[in-house]
This record gives structure tokens, sequence and C-alpha cells, in this order.
């Protein structure tokens, strides 16, 4: 198993001071750019120790947001690209649906990729809700955009032999031919996330690594719909290194500090959907019978314990997120036995996005968090076999 | 050549995209063109105008049942569907009828082609801007919260206000369509051609901009200046009535458009 160290990189000193917005709206004056710095140096700093203790990387961006500062992520990764030298850096990712100039991200994702001597990961995503209101693009038709903009990307980073027309839907040019070209052949591996069944049908076809969060141990119906699409395509199973899940994870030596951390790190979750209404969900995200149900009043849960109890992720004790495999949470033997017994469940995932940092979990608990976690839960998850993936396919295919 | 598919609804192949139509009365032929809301909230405007004209009242491609072909984005795209629309129909002297987003619609349609057209009567029209950069001239309707958009669009907020949870299914993901839809096409610019302003003047029909005088979704001195651009344009308004002055004043609405219709 491979673990990348997330943090959301966000801006907590404003998450008591908004008007019900942490999001989109909330004046940027609420940000003081010293503060921020001495944030980003101390985020960064953080990102550098994973190099150092055998963890992999991952980040993000969001718009217009106190829950993470990450704005142009290509930064954050140019910083540490430069900065580390063993980690793997998968970015989860890039929205490139919003994006107006997919050639320029197949540059920076490329010019990446050599500096860092090939430990790119590139992860292309739809993006949250939210973001719409920041990029302005138009919601409607977004995933059209995004595949476009995606065979687009890939193209640019495959061809050698000079340049090359595209005069598509979205995007047009003439003469493509990028510089430098990706360090990883074909190209960097390609990463995707998404909560829906349907998508994972379409991610499985292509044999990219899925990505969810937050769907707890609802997160094998998704699996299974990856398994049956990739199954059918490739003629065989696809192995756990496909599968990827985004779980905070909180661990210390005694259970009590390891719950207070864990209560902190949940602070994302209480945060993360503080966000005007209207923004919640532009015209045309969702597909219109979705958008029916929801005006009709049905919000069913999208976060689910190992035995089928919905839980309300943004609002839960630690207690019931841990019941749901959202929070990873305990002494190193607890964290243990908590990962295996999802990766079990789930029938094998091979890449754990551990949110070692979130909300305001300070700089000593957070490098405490990583450096237990490395030394007392890392390796043996490393030595963890997963389950047989013939046999979890085997079961989807019946 | 309507081809009827249900008891409720008429429904028409235009160059391959099928669409709801409703073809009610008899007489003069108007063709309505309906709001950003769809095609419910305009039945008894539909039913008032039916008593003295021949409507033709089509649910534009993307909203109510419509399909919408892939690659159809624009505004412009629509108002070639619904030039199609009238020389598949092959009806001449043509009253046109647009509200809010149907009256962008219109004032496409007239920009191109009047060959057909007797009047033109855009309400409440939305389409072109007027401000400078940094002013909205449409207020961010996406932007706003059920509550807040109901205040600005309706004189009454009552009469926009829709229980989801008692309304049939089909009628709820209309609705859902309806807003899709609406950013399909309106979504940037926003609610505006930026060719439409310098194309105005080939409107060379006689014209009457209806407002409902309660809109603060897009307020009457917008609507002036837009009917200003149009040659001999003549504007009224509408008491008691917001954005959608069809829908909080039929009767109103449809004396107005049947005695302009007539020349009177």
């Amino acid at each position: 198993m491979r673990v990348y160290q997330f943090s959301e990189q966000p801006y907590y000193p404003t998450w008591n001071d908004h008007s019900g917005s942490l999001r989109v709206i909330l004046p940027n004056r609420k940000c003081d750019p010293r503060v921020a710095a001495d944030l980003f140096h101390r985020y960064y700093d953080e990102y550098q120790a994973c190099d150092d203790i055998g963890l992999d990387i991952m980040l993000n961006e969001h718009h217009q947001s106190a829950t993470c500062m990450s704005s142009a992520v290509v930064v954050g990764l140019s910083v540490l690209a430069r900065a580390t030298k063993k980690a793997r850096l998968l970015v989860l990712g890039y929205p490139i649906g919003h994006r107006p100039d997919p050639l320029r991200v197949a540059e920076e994702l490329a010019t990446v990729d050599v500096i860092s001597r090939g430990r790119l990961d590139m992860g292309f995503i739809k993006g949250i809700p939210y973001e719409i209101a920041a990029s302005n693009r138009n919601p409607v038709e977004l995933m059209e955009r995004f595949w476009e903009a995606h065979d687009f990307i890939l193209k640019a980073m495959t061809t050698h032999d000079g340049t090359f027309n595209w005069e598509g839907e979205y995007f047009h040019y003439r003469q493509v031919n990028i510089w430098p070209r990706p360090w990883q052949e074909p190209h960097p591996p390609v990463w995707s996330t998404t909560g829906s069944t349907t998508q994972a049908r379409v991610l499985g076809e292509r044999g990219y690594v899925m990505a969810t969060l937050g769907t707890g141990y609802g997160t094998r119906k998704i699996y299974d719909a990856y398994r049956k699409s990739y199954l059918a395509k490739f003629g065989r199973a696809p192995t756990a290194d496909r599968f990827a899940y985004l779980g905070l994870v909180a661990v210390a030596k005694d259970k009590e500090e390891a719950r207070k951390r864990g209560h902190l790190i949940a602070g994302y979750l209480r945060t993360s959907s503080i966000v005007h209404l209207p923004f919640r969900n532009p015209p045309g995200y969702l597909p219109a019978e979705d958008n029916a149900r929801l005006m009709r009043g049905e919000t069913p849960p999208r976060s689910f314990t190992k035995d089928g109890r919905g839980i309300n992720m943004h609002a839960a004790t630690v207690e019931d997120l841990i019941a749901a495999g959202i929070l990873f949470c305990g002494t190193p033997d607890e964290i243990y036995a908590q990962i295996v017994d999802f990766c079990d469940h789930c029938g094998g995932m091979g890449n754990l996005l551990m949110m070692g940092h979130g909300g305001e979990l300070t700089h000593a608990q957070t490098i405490d968090n990583l450096t237990l976690f490395a030394s007392d839960v890392l390796p043996r998850l490393k030595a963890y076999r997963q389950p047989d993936a013939e046999a979890a396919a085997a079961v989807v295919a019946a | 050549m309507l081809q009827r598919t249900d008891s409720a609804t008429d429904s028409l192949v235009v160059e391959g995209t099928r669409i709801d139509l409703i073809e009610r009365g008899k007489g003069r032929p108007v063709l309505f063109l309906h709001a950003e809301n769809g095609i419910e909230p305009a039945a008894a405007a539909i039913e008032a105008l039916a008593k003295s004209a021949h409507v033709v009242a089509p649910t534009h491609p993307g909203f109510g049942r419509s399909d919408v072909p892939r690659g159809m984005h624009t505004v412009d795209d629509l108002s070639y569907f619904y030039l199609d629309l009238l020389d598949q129909l092959d009806v001449r002297d043509v009253t046109l009828v647009g509200v809010a987003f149907g009256a962008w619609i219109a004032a496409e349609i007239a920009v191109k082609s009047t060959a057909r057209l007797h009047r033109l009567i855009m309400a409440n029209a939305v389409g072109i801007k007027l401000g400078d950069r940094e002013t909205r001239d449409i207020a961010d309707i996406f932007a706003l919260t059920e509550p807040e958009y109901l205040e600005i669009a309706y004189c009454d907020p009552n009469a926009g206000r829709r229980d989801y949870k008692s309304l049939p299914p089909a009628e709820v993901v209309a609705a859902a369509r309806a807003r899709e839809a609406t950013a399909r096409f309106a979504w940037s610019p926003y609610f505006h051609n930026p060719q439409l302003k310098s194309r105005l003047h080939r409107v060379r029909i006689p014209t009457l901009f209806l407002w409902g005088a309660h809109d603060r979704m897009v307020d009457e001195a917008y609507g002036r200046a837009y009917c200003a651009m149009i040659p001999g344009a003549h504007f009224e308004t509408i008491a008691r009535a917001g954005h959608f002055p069809h829908q909080e004043q039929p009767e109103i609405f449809a004396k107005r458009v049947l005695a302009f219709m007539d020349g009177k």
C-alpha cells in the first residue's frame, strides 16, 4: 500500500469569523497575508517531512475559500517538485473542465513531472460544486468539457514528432507541441475521483486510479462498479493499486490523545460544507432527475457505517466517523486494524490518501501524527497483503 | 402538422429535435416563447391568448420534456431552431411573443428574419448588455436563495412559490430542467449576447415592449433603453407584475398582446 499525506492547507484563523460561508463570498480582507505566509511555509515543511519519513504527498486546490488556501495547485507542486526527492506527488486534482486552457495544464504538469524526475501522479477532477462560482465555467456539460480537456492533455503529452491540430467542441489549437515532454512514459499516471457508481464505471473502462472521499463503508459499491467495467474491458480484475480512499488519520501513543487529534482534524469536515446555499448546487452540475429528488426533499446519506447506518460526516462525532471508516483514529495498533478492516471490506484498496493534518491541528501535533504513523503503521501497511483481486472481481461478475 | 403523442401536449420534430408544443385556439397565429421558468407558469396566459388567437407555444429545447441536441448552447442556436420551426409550420403574419428569456429568443429571431412575422412583443426582455463591465444589468439569480429570487422576480413572491413536495414528479423534473437549460443558454455571457445590441436596428416590424413594473431582476430603465434600440418600438408597463407579467397578470398580458396584434 502507498500512503499519501494530504492537507487542505486551511486558513483556519477565520473559521469562527464568517457570515454563513467560508467559501466563494468570504471577503479576503479576513485573510492576513502574513499569517497566510506562515501557514504556507508550515504546510510545506510538513510535506517536506513526509519526503524524509517515507510518505507520499497529495495536493489539491479549491478557490475563494478559507478551508483551503491552495487555489493554484501548480504552485505547491512546483515548490515540492524541487524541495522533495523521493515522495510521489499526487495532484488530486486539476479541475480540468474549469480550465480555459488545457495546453497550459499539459505544460504545467509535464514540467512538474520533469523537475520531480517522474514523481507526478496526475489527478483530473470534475471539481466540487462551489468551484463553479469562481471559474464561471458553465456547469452544464462540465463533464463533456472535462473529457475533451483530458483527451487533449494526454494527446499533448504523448505526441513527440511535431505539432498536431485540435479543433474540438470546446478547445482549439493548431500547432501543439509541448516542451518539455513529461518524464514518465507514456504520461504520468491518471487518477480521478468520484462518489457515483456511474462515473466509477467510466473510470473502470479507462483503468485509471479511482479515489473516493467520505464514502466510508459505502465504498465497496463504488469500487465494485469499477471492477465490473474494468473486468469487462481488460478481461482481468483490477488490482488494489487502482483504488484510493481519502481517510482522516489521527494516531497517537495513547487513545485519548488520538481522539483529541481526530476531533481537530475533523474540523475539516465540520467546515467544508459551510457555503452560502445558492453555490452548493449550481444548475446542471447534477442531472435534472437528481435535482428533482433534492427539490422534493430527498437527501439520502452518502456515508455509511459498517452495519449500514447513514451518517452526516459534516456533523458526526469522532466515534461515528470511526465507525463509518471516514476517520482512522487511535493507537498505531488500532489504526492498523481499522485500515486493514476497511481494505478487506472494500475487496482491496492500495492507496490511502491520509489526511494527517486538518483543521486546527498544530504543527507539533501534525509532525507527531505523521512520524508516528510512518514509524509504527506504514511498515505494516506496506507488508499487508491485499485481498485477492480476482476473487473480488469474481463476486461482481457473478 | 403536429403529431399528437398524448392527451395533454403535442410534440413536433424540427430538424431532428423533438420538442413539446401546445396548440390552442383559432384566429391569427401567435408564436409564444416562454420565459426561463418554463411552460407551466405560462398556462393561464396561453389560455387567455387562445380565446382570440391561434396560439402555438413550444417548450424550448432543453426545457420540460423537450430534447436538446448536442452542440446547442446559445440563444443564437435557439433562434435558428425557431426560424426552422416557422418554416416547417409554413405560417405567415405571425405575432411573435416572448417573455424574459423567451423575449431574448424573439429578438434574436427578429434580427435574422421577419419574413414570417407580423408583430413582435417582448415582455421583460433580457439579451443585451448596457452597463459597464463592473455593473450588472441583470441580477445574478444563481447566487440568490429561492426566497431572495422570488422577492426580486415577482410583484407577489407567493405567485412564484411552488411546493415541489406536492407537485407531480414530472413537473418537478421540468422545473429542474428549466433551471439547467437557463444555465445552458444564459450562464456566460450572462443573459445576453454581446452581438445582439448592434443588430436590433434590423427589426423593422411593429414592436411592443411590455414590462412588469415590479421586476427587480432587471429594471424598467433597462427595458426602456432596450426598446429605444428597436426602430419605432413602443413601451408599456403592466402594474402589479414583476419579471413574469404573463404569470402574474395573464388576462391583462393577453389583452395587451391581442390589442397590439390587431393594431389597436
